[in-house]
């Protein structure tokens, strides 16, 4: 049982795939942390041996932002954003996109699902 | 695309000055301005800048966290308020 940063790694998946199940860590992190430990890419997580995954963890620890950390992270720039009073914190606190996307139609994924407007006719033709 | 560090940021010369000479002589005045495109440098901080926004001069206090942003993020240009609510 491998467990890093707080997260239980999926035991019989590749390693670099493992390491992806932690937030923050992506693809090419995962490459990168696994070459530095010098550990085969492909080696199973259930394989590693401790000190496998003593050095994956150093690793993680000295040079990454993951998990909670980095998730806070993202919030306090989007709290800074939203203190200031900038156009992007305006937009943050509306929930619209913030890069002049339309929204005339689209962007439901800052708008969230539709909200019914009653009594609004259809166009007619 | 993002602007050349080799330019620095981009500050436009009259208010730069404006700035400059409030800072030398200790003073805090008012600026109006209508250039919105001036990025915030540390030179600004403290200051009450009133920016243009098309119609009126919206007054912006700098704080230390907006450095870097440019001064037309602080005064927004459109007043949609939302639909009416029946």
């Amino acid at each position: 049982m491998a467990r890093i940063a707080g997260v239980d790694l999926p035991k019989n998946k590749r390693g670099v795939i493992g390491l992806t199940y932690i937030f923050g860590i992506g693809l090419s992190t995962a490459e990168k942390i696994l070459n530095t430990a010098k550990v085969d890419l492909n080696k199973k997580v259930q394989d590693w041996d401790d000190d496998d995954q003593a050095n994956i963890r150093q690793y993680i620890a000295d040079e990454l932002l993951v998990e909670g950390e980095l998730r806070s992270q993202t919030q306090m720039n989007i709290k800074r954003l939203m203190d200031i009073g900038c156009y992007r914190g305006l937009r943050h606190r509306k929930g619209l996109p913030l890069r002049g996307q339309r929204t005339k139609n689209n962007s439901r994924t800052r708008k969230g699902k539709r909200k019914t407007v009653a009594g609004k006719k259809k166009a007619t033709k | 695309m993002a602007r050349s560090l080799k330019k620095g940021p981009y500050v436009d010369h009259k208010l730069d000055r404006k700035i400059t000479t409030q800072n030398e002589a200790n003073k805090k005045t008012v600026i109006k301005t209508w250039s919105r495109r001036s990025m915030i440098t540390p030179d600004f901080v403290g200051h009450t800048i009133a920016v243009h926004n098309g119609n009126k001069f919206i007054p912006v206090y700098v704080t230390e966290n907006m450095v870097g942003h440019k001064l037309g993020e602080f005064a927004p240009t459109r007043t949609f308020k939302g639909h009416t609510s029946k």
